[in-house]
């Protein structure tokens, strides 16, 4: 028993050492030139733009809801005044930057892992490195560069259409003032809200890309490894996208 | 010139390599055979600085591979091709832009050149008409010719052919190594060839290693593999049943 227990650690030690020396190379990799932009801006193309439909979707539903489960709760204190500083604090410092992150794992991420993993397990990879080329140069660090760039845009679309979905809740369905909406939220939102807001989704586009690509550069051979790597990615970079969000959260409180 | 010595491997407590020594002379090609699973492509791996080894040494003209650091090691590799047993084309990029991708990443030329560079290697391997089709629309064997076009297109000194012609059928089987024949003619570079085809590789080799139970068993000429009396290496020939483990 001890000893599985000893044998686990060692195996989750080793696992967190190779990542952290994993992002160490992809790091320096992508300060050494040259950087491939055009193969950054196809993944900016691929993790932001395809992905703006469903943050879109997910924002709109989402300020919904807060609209809705915010006039019912604060017309109970005698405060739906408060609703527009409610619904925008909610999504900018903590609701935005999470579910945009949690989408993109979702939908980007996952598949991430599984091209990068299918070029693992068909030799691309081997192949890139045998022409005497950095694979890291134009699998991950696209990725990871991308991912930083394109997170805090996707979550500063899902903050407002979260916002106006907040609206048309608050305002066109339950007869709130319009300027009661907005007024009450330019003199709640300060700054330094916008930018909690912001370095998180900075941080939860390095994740995603970094266990993403990670996961799919180690993954087993064949289609059950390719597989149990994507399950493992989306897993993981979901669980340390909320741990870090805790972390920072209790930073910035 | 490519010395092996002493190379050991083993992969989750299984030893795959038990001391593989042997020496590839500069302009040969080696066939090297054995049994499924028995490392020839580990020994491909490790000679090509893909894998390193437990203990052992690969020593590329005088240089131990081995021990060199990423950057020396992809200077080294800029000598080298590498047929896959996949053919490992890029499936997002079309023939012309697999063959083109190491000369627009390794090399300075210009476009033109480049593509007069391509189109003349896709001529070699009679893929002319084919440079805008992606990999998922060819044919096994064009898959391959690719691959070596690919893998030939920046003229290596040393090339590494791993089951050139797995999965083909035999005339185009005959064809890639026919034309395998014909450019070590032209380019004159060292190879090692991993197969099962040993009658139609033994017209094109001018050495066989025969790898058993993780050692060279046997390295000699194929004329000199044919008359070994050694029984592994006759049950091997043959195909008959004998002292050979199956695995």
């Amino acid at each position: 028993m001890i000893r599985e227990w000893g044998a686990y650690t060692l195996f989750v030690l080793r696992s967190l050492g190779q990542m952290g020396v994993f992002l160490a190379r992809v790091i320096t990799c992508g300060l050494t030139p040259p950087l491939k932009v055009a193969w950054i801006v196809r993944q900016i193309w691929f993790i932001g733009f395809q992905s703006t439909l469903v943050i879109f979707l997910t924002g709109a539903f989402t300020g919904m809801v807060l609209g809705l489960q915010g006039f019912y709760t604060l017309n109970r204190f005698g405060s739906a005044a408060l609703l527009g500083p409610m619904v925008a604090l909610s999504l900018i410092r903590e609701l935005g930057p999470v579910l945009s992150a949690l989408m993109v794992t979702g939908r980007a991420g996952s598949a991430m892992t599984a091209e990068i993993g299918i070029m693992r397990s068909s030799e691309q990879i081997d192949a890139i490195e045998l022409m005497g080329l950095n694979p890291h140069r134009y699998l991950v660090v696209p990725r990871l560069v991308a991912g930083v760039i394109a997170l805090p845009l996707l979550t500063s679309i899902f903050d407002v259409v979260g916002i106006l979905g907040g609206y048309l809740m608050g305002v066109k369905l339950l007869s709130l003032g319009r300027g009661t909406y907005f007024g009450e939220m330019v003199n709640h939102i300060d700054m330094e809200d916008i930018l909690v807001g912001i370095y998180k989704s900075l941080f939860f586009g390095l994740i995603i890309t970094w266990v993403c690509s990670y996961k799919g550069y180690h993954a087993g051979s064949g289609a059950e490894g390719v597989s149990k790597a994507t399950t493992q990615a989306v897993v993981l970079s979901s669980v340390l996208v909320l741990f870090w969000d805790y972390i920072v959260t209790s930073f910035f409180f | 010139m490519i010395q092996i010595e002493d190379l050991h491997r083993s992969f989750d407590g299984v030893q795959v390599l038990k001391g593989v020594t042997c020496e590839i002379r500069k302009g040969e090609i080696l066939a090297l055979i054995g049994g499924s699973g028995s490392g020839k492509s580990v020994i491909l791996k490790h000679v090509s600085g893909l894998l390193r080894p437990d203990r052992g040494r690969v020593l590329i003209d005088g240089t131990d591979i081995t021990s060199l650091r990423r950057a020396e090691l992809e200077q080294m590799r800029s000598r080298f091709g590498f047929l896959f047993q996949s053919g490992a084309l890029f499936s997002s990029l079309n023939v012309f832009d697999n063959v083109a991708f190491p000369l627009r990443e390794k090399t300075k030329l210009e476009e033109a050149k480049i593509r007069e560079k391509v189109i003349s290697v896709l001529d070699q391997v009679g893929l002319k008409e084919a440079e805008q089709k992606y990999p998922a629309q060819l044919s096994g064997g064009m898959i391959k010719r690719t691959a070596l076009a690919r893998a030939l297109v920046r003229t290596p000194e040393i090339m590494f052919f791993d089951e050139p012609t797995t999965g083909l059928d035999p005339v185009i089987a005959h064809t890639i190594l026919d034309l395998i024949q014909s450019l070590h003619r032209r380019l004159l570079f060292t190879g090692i060839i991993v197969t099962h085809e040993l009658a139609r590789v033994f017209g094109i080799v001018e050495r066989v290693a025969l790898l058993y139970e993780g050692m060279i068993r046997f390295i000699g000429t194929p004329t000199e593999i044919m008359a070994s009396q050694d029984v592994v290496v006759q049950q091997f020939m043959s195909g008959a049943k004998g002292p050979v483990k199956l695995y």
